[in-house]
């Protein structure tokens, strides 16, 4: 218990002073760089309610939830 | 209904579920502090979806109609209406000598997205009803975009109310409590990839079996050599989900994509999963391909035949918590007819998309093999066809 909580108080000082360099990362992905990611087919989710389906598919005939994506959320349905 | 999974000791979930909100707090206090820059609000579609699936003496279809609509460039409304006509004559019911029976869920959910400087709030209810089974639930979510809108971290919290029913039993009513806790890292790593990285814990308290099924366990009294007693399952149920997923555009315009996910839950339940796929465009027409591979080990209070009746406290013979794999081959098939704007219309597509997923159990026997001793019955499998259809605008 003791090592798990200094573990987290470790990972908890390693987060805060990376995001206090946060102010000195430079994009490495210009704007002007960024036609592809803009394209349509680079969406992971294209298509939010055929992919909440999908899931809901899945989650119900499966022992593991959660962690789906954007579009998971757990409804509490079957 | 479908049972929902749930944790060996209140306490444990209590505890876990304290931490998990702890560091949320503290992960908030941190992004407070972060520079602002303007994000933007997804667009404004409507879908209409209509789902069909087929398998294991299970039909389910009905409608989902999806509609994102903004109001002005800091607020969106969200509206979906969901549908599951259920007709079932699966395994379970078939041999415990139930007969066919038919039941519809219909689900509704709300929701506002609000936007300020590199942040969108969201918040959502979604209401779930079938005859005996109620489901409310309320979200909450905070993405940021931060480091030249490199990265977007997003938190979500979600608590549900279930009520479970029992159809014969007016007197049956049992309590579930639901909450989910989610944090999602998308980053853009080269002009040409993206990866996601996501976490969701969930912790259930409260009545988590099926009050309809049951266990079987050795019962030399019985001509069939075997009966049947209630499923017993615990009160609590806390899991862990780690997903790792990344998309890759090719060289020539089509795009790659991939995905893990590790599960764990307090049940003894360990899954995995694995994906990929490849969307390819053909001038008006988008082809999707995609397969899918999962295994889970099973609860450690699951067993296909128990020794004798009461056997222990916990009594599970769900499929879904037994051990198996399942594969999915999946194709979509998409026609943008609708590409430069008509009348209020921006963009329009049909799209149709199916999957095909096979089920192999490896400790879930099929009872309808009355040739072979107790316990040593055929393993059941079955496949199932999955199909979409649906309508999305844009506007």
């Amino acid at each position: 218990m003791m090592r798990t909580r200094n573990l987290a108080a470790v990972a908890s000082l390693l987060l805060i002073l990376l995001l206090a360099g946060c102010g000195t990362i430079e994009p490495w992905v210009k704007p002007y760089e960024r036609t592809h990611l803009a394209d349509p087919i680079m969406s992971f989710d294209r298509n939010p309610v055929s992919s909440a389906y999908i899931d809901h598919v899945y989650q119900a005939r499966e022992g593991a939830r959660g962690a789906e994506g954007g579009h998971g959320g757990g409804c509490g349905c079957n | 209904m479908k049972a929902r999974a749930a944790p060996k000791e209140v306490t444990v979930a209590a505890v876990a579920a304290t931490r998990i909100g702890g560091l949320f707090s503290t992960a908030l206090l941190l992004f407070a502090g972060l520079p602002l820059t303007a994000g933007v609000l997804p667009e404004d579609r409507a879908d209409a979806l209509y789902h069909s699936y087929d398998g294991g003496g299970v039909d389910i279809t009905g409608p989902s109609i999806l509609v994102l609509k903004k109001l002005n460039q800091n607020v969106a409304l969200r509206g979906n209406y969901y549908v599951d006509m259920i007709s079932s004559a699966s395994i379970d019911v078939v041999t415990s000598g139930a007969s066919k029976y038919s039941e519809k869920r219909t689900e509704e959910t709300v929701g506002v997205d609000y936007l300020h400087g590199n942040s969108t709030l969201r918040a959502s209810y979604t209401n779930s009803e079938e005859n005996d089974y109620t489901a409310n639930t309320a979200s909450f979510g905070v993405s940021v975009d931060m480091f030249g809108d490199l990265t977007t971290v997003t938190l979500g919290y979600s608590r549900g109310w279930d009520t479970v029913e029992k159809v014969g039993d007016p007197s049956f009513s049992k309590d579930l409590d639901r909450q989910n806790y989610r944090v999602e890292l998308s980053q853009v790593i080269t002009k040409d990839m993206l990866m996601e990285l996501g976490y969701e814990a969930i912790t259930d308290e409260g009545f988590l079996n099926n009050p309809y099924r049951s266990v079987r366990y050795v019962d030399p009294d019985s001509p069939a050599g075997y009966s049947f007693q209630p499923e017993v399952y615990p009160h609590t149920h806390t899991s862990n989900a780690v997903s790792l997923r990344a998309l890759y555009f090719l060289p020539y315009r089509a795009s790659i994509n991939g995905e893990f996910r590790y599960y764990h839950d307090t049940w003894g339940v360990s899954a995995h999963n694995f994906g990929v796929g490849y969307t390819h465009p053909l001038g008006d027409w988008l082809l999707d391909l995609r397969y899918r591979y999962y295994t889970q080990s099973a609860a450690d209070f699951y067993s296909d035949l128990f020794p004798y009746e009461n056997a222990q406290n916990y009594l599970a013979r769900d499929k879904e918590l037994s051990n198996f794999t399942s594969n999915t081959l999946g194709v979509g098939l998409s026609y943008e007819f609708v590409r430069d704007g008509w009348r209020f219309i921006d963009k329009a597509s049909v799209n149709l998309v199916y999957d095909h997923i096979w089920y192999d159990y490896e400790n879930f026997r099929d009872l309808r093999d009355t040739s072979a001793p107790v316990g040593k019955e055929k393993l059941y499998g079955f496949s199932a066809n999955v199909a979409q259809l649906f309508l999305s605008i844009r506007f």
